[in-house]
């Protein structure tokens, strides 16, 4: 019985050994080391000293909030609307569907669209207005972003909208809710599980759209994951690049015990 | 009533008119004989013609799907494997530890996951090839693996194995015969996200790629940084084709099963 | 279990056929000799006729990877783990990457064809003797402009550029040397300036340039100038030379305050798995009716003498291709700053793009 176990336990085990542990303690030690490997604490110093990478992590911070919330205002509607729908899984589909296309083609095809000859401003043409300088600016940025988003929002929303009982609803309507109200003390609270799942699989990645800052910011917009991109492809400052990783993952990690907690504290008081 | 069901077909057709604007106008300009996304020229199939001689991007489609197969197989037999070794900890506090080492991956953003594989392939001086891509994306899509196999192996009703075991059957034979169909539907999950997830990758990949390997994704970023090329655009059309293919058989697999069901899996073709 | 066990071995096989088919698609189309040659250049910096040709005299596959930056590549091949046989960078980086012990010394004997190299493009300080490089282009750092949107002539110099009139029309190269390198210039620097106090002034006077660009990118700058989407790109002349003949309202110069000279060079690595096939590479290119072709696709400046002769006069004639020797007394060629001194270039480029707005 035991080797058994071992014989599960082993693959397991050595991928989180190689693959877990070793590289947050491999970013850990390069970024307490200098591009000489001896100790050094200079890479936080030049961190939380130079006001530049401060700066840096609250606009990331900020774009990957106002993405997630952005993608929430669109997709939530979206997300009832289509528990309404009568031919869901035809709709659930077609949403979905895009989000099997590359990524890549999608930023790509937002380079023809938003350009100064491109779709939109062809259409904004249409009312005398432009051309309008689109691409390469921050809403060029946040609205491709949220574009890719929307369906890995959409989903789990949907789900969790989805399992609601409809008697619940009728119940608070009966009783003289208003819409608002409605929606306020019963959908929302009984949805929450899907917007947390949807706001969790949207901020986190939006650390790390380098790609995006580069083909549709026009490097003009920096955010964590451009920086950590360029320290470690281009500048070869692994250290440097290794210290931004560790800060952002502390932080994350600090969210997500904040978070934890607060969920914690609300079973004690069901 | 009706008036609310106008509003929601209006919400909803525009949100997938807004999904699906892209994608058309890549494959509508995959048509044209220009050179740019700016103007419809004639129609033409040339760029049709280039994309299927271009035997570099076509070996990158292929060598992308392979990766995507391969490295899903191996993340769901680890994964599975995984869950099972999980779910027979007696300790709580083990349980919880491996757990959270589980869920690292899950949470952090890709570039320090490439990043920190990056140094880990140096470090160890593994060459930069389809190799340590082979590895990364094996990595990633373990934990998602087990995730899935996990809540399957907790609602298993463990008086089934015992009564295997009282039936007489070897250590063997309880794994193939009781455990493992009882978890299928999760590790066919598992393996669908893992699927995906190595498919829709870029950051990892970009970190850990090199020597002449290259997956569609980063194929697709170096071109996008070349300028427009209408060879993507056609490549574009051939993918939006493939997955319409894909779900297609799906669905209409999957509508002949119970709809109850259908819904669950369709709900996992996402992340 | 049973089923499981055929899913697996489908999948195997599948993964089997995939790369099978992968295989034969990667394989060249004539007979070859089954040996690969990795060429790890810049983007569009070769003609790809050529390479099919010297598959075809030789046998060899050739596979073809770009990178768009000196330091990318850098990166990429000191990080190890990579097999390139030929790779391309600029002087500084020649120097650099010889410093870090990246290159193998060339086996001149194979090369003959390095005879048909201009006097003036050999024995630069960047590698005396020619031991480990080989000129492939040069060419200069220059303003691209669109006479739609600029006056023919308004733009002279580099302080030119801070006019308000060009509010968010810029397209900067993304690349923290030029970039840097413009601001010193215009400063009256040195491009190879290592005064730190200096440097911070120019990243300053570069950081009020900041409104006025609109990106910062690499390669695609051919295709938006092309496309009459800015006014201005800052980018080299065979960049510029693409772009002219795509858009006749195009126009470069080479400020007269100056600028950068820069040669790009053939290299071969020492993690090279096939330099026998490298070196064939670099003699067939300096061939001068191969060079003569590749200059007139890349549109950059052939160290080649008799290349040049091959070429057209009007392009052989052009001034700001193959500038004067006036001219060329002005631009400075950058220099390896050590790694210190690069990363506080980078790490000033990069507070100034996040400033740039």
């Amino acid at each position: 019985m035991k080797t058994k176990k071992a014989f599960f336990l082993v693959p397991y085990l050595a991928w989180i050994i190689l693959f877990v542990i070793l590289p947050i303690l491999l970013i850990l030690w390069y970024s307490f080391t200098d591009s000489s490997h001896s100790f050094t604490l200079s890479n936080y110093v030049t961190f939380f000293k130079n006001g530049t990478f401060l700066k840096m992590m609250i606009n990331s911070f900020w774009y990957a909030f106002l993405i997630t919330l952005i993608t929430l205002l669109i997709s939530y509607p979206a997300a009832y609307f289509l528990t309404k729908m009568k031919n869901q899984q035809l709709w659930l589909l077609l949403i979905i569907l895009p989000t099997w296309i590359n990524l890549l083609l999608k930023a790509y095809a937002f380079i023809g669209i938003l350009g100064n000859n491109g779709l939109v401003n062809k259409f904004l043409h249409l009312f005398g207005i432009g051309p309008v300088n689109i691409l390469f600016t921050d809403f060029a940025f946040i609205f491709v972003a949220t574009y890719i988003e929307i369906p890995f929002m959409i989903l789990p929303i949907f789900n969790a909208i989805k399992e609601i009982s409809p008697a619940v609803i009728q119940a608070s309507e009966d009783l003289g809710a208003s819409k608002w109200q409605t929606f306020r003390y019963v959908l929302w609270p009984l949805s929450r599980p899907g917007v947390e799942s949807g706001v969790q699989a949207i901020f986190i990645p939006s650390l790390s759209l380098f790609m995006l800052t580069r083909l549709i910011g026009g490097n003009k917009v920096i955010t964590l994951g451009t920086a950590i991109e360029e320290y470690f492809m281009t500048t070869m400052n692994w250290n440097m690049g290794a210290t931004i990783g560790v800060v952002l993952i502390v932080l994350m990690i600090l969210v997500m015990l904040l978070t934890n907690k607060k969920t914690k504290r609300k079973k004690v008081n069901l | 009533m009706r008036n609310k069901h106008l509003i929601a077909r209006i919400y909803l057709s525009f949100t997938l008119v807004l999904l699906y604007v892209p994608i058309f106008y890549l494959i509508y300009f995959s048509f044209s004989s220009g050179k740019n996304m700016n103007k419809f020229e004639h129609f033409t199939f040339a760029h049709y013609q280039t994309l299927f001689q271009d035997n570099r991007l076509l070996a990158i489609f292929l060598e992308t799907i392979l990766l995507a197969l391969l490295s899903s197989l191996i993340a769901t037999i680890i994964g599975t494997f995984g869950a099972i070794a999980i779910s027979a900890m007696k300790k709580e506090a083990h349980k919880n530890t491996t757990l959270a080492l589980n869920n690292v991956l899950m949470v952090s953003p890709d570039v320090i996951i490439g990043a920190s594989f990056l140094i880990f392939f140096t470090a160890l001086g593994i060459g930069l090839n389809f190799g340590s891509v082979l590895l990364s994306h094996i990595a990633f899509s373990i934990p998602i693996v087990v995730l899935m196999v996990l809540p399957r192996l907790n609602e298993m009703d463990y008086s089934l194995i015992d009564a295997a075991r009282d039936l007489g059957a070897n250590s063997w034979q309880v794994f193939s015969h009781v455990l493992i169909p009882t978890i299928m539907p999760g590790i066919f999950s598992g393996l669908f996200m893992a699927l995906t997830y190595s498919l829709d990758d870029f950051a990892v990949t970009f970190f850990v790629t090199g020597n002449g390997f290259s997956t569609l994704s980063v194929e697709i970023y170096s071109r996008a940084r070349q300028g427009i090329d209408l060879e993507v655009n056609a490549l574009s059309t051939v993918m939006f084709l493939f997955v319409l293919l894909l779900v297609g058989i799906y669905y209409f697999i999957t509508t002949k099963k119970s709809r109850r069901k259908n819904h669950r899996v369709i709900g996992g073709l996402v992340k | 279990m049973k089923k499981i066990i055929i899913a697996i071995g489908a999948i195997l096989l599948a993964c089997l056929g995939l790369a099978f088919w992968a295989h034969q698609l990667e394989k060249p189309a004539a007979a070859g000799n089954g040996q690969n040659l990795i060429i790890y250049n810049w983007g569009d910096y070769l003609d790809p006729q050529l390479v099919k040709k010297f598959e075809k005299q030789t046998g060899y596959h050739v596979v073809y990877e770009t990178f768009d930056s000196n330091e990318a590549m850098y990166t990429k091949i000191k990080q190890g783990g990579t097999a390139y046989d030929l790779t391309i960078p600029s002087e500084y980086m020649v120097t650099k990457m010889r410093k870090a012990h990246l290159l193998d010394q060339l086996d001149k004997k194979e090369i003959p064809n390095m005879k048909y190299i201009g006097k003036s493009f050999l024995h630069k300080s960047f590698d005396q003797n020619n031991d480990y490089s080989v000129p492939y282009f040069w060419g200069t750092l220059g303003i691209v402009y669109n006479d739609k949107f600029v006056k023919k002539g308004a733009i002279k110099n580099w302080n030119d550029l801070w006019s308000k009139k060009y509010r968010n029309q810029i397209l900067l190269v993304d690349s923290a040397r030029d970039a840097m390198g413009i601001s010193l210039v215009s400063l009256g620097y040195s491009m190879n300036t290592t005064s730190s106090l200096r440097l911070r002034l120019a990243q300053t006077k570069l950081d009020s340039l900041g409104t006025n660009i609109k990106a910062i990118i690499s390669d695609e700058m051919k295709m938006y100038m092309i496309q009459n989407e800015a006014a201005i790109g800052l980018t080299w002349s065979g960049e510029a030379h693409e772009m002219m003949e795509n858009n006749p309202h195009l126009h470069y110069i080479v400020p007269e305050q100056g600028s950068n000279l820069w040669f790009d060079n053939f290299v071969i690595p020492k993690t090279a798995k096939n330099k026998k096939a490298a070196l064939q590479f670099i003699n067939f290119m300096l061939k001068p009716e191969n060079a003569a072709q590749n200059a007139e696709y890349v549109g950059y400046a052939t160290p080649n003498i008799k290349a040049q002769h091959l070429l057209p006069k009007r392009v052989r004639e052009d001034k700001q291709f193959y500038p004067d020797e006036k001219t060329l007394r002005n631009l400075q060629v950058f220099k390896d700053l050590g790694p210190k001194k690069t990363q506080e270039y980078n790490d000033l480029f990069l507070e100034f793009k996040m400033y740039a707005r």
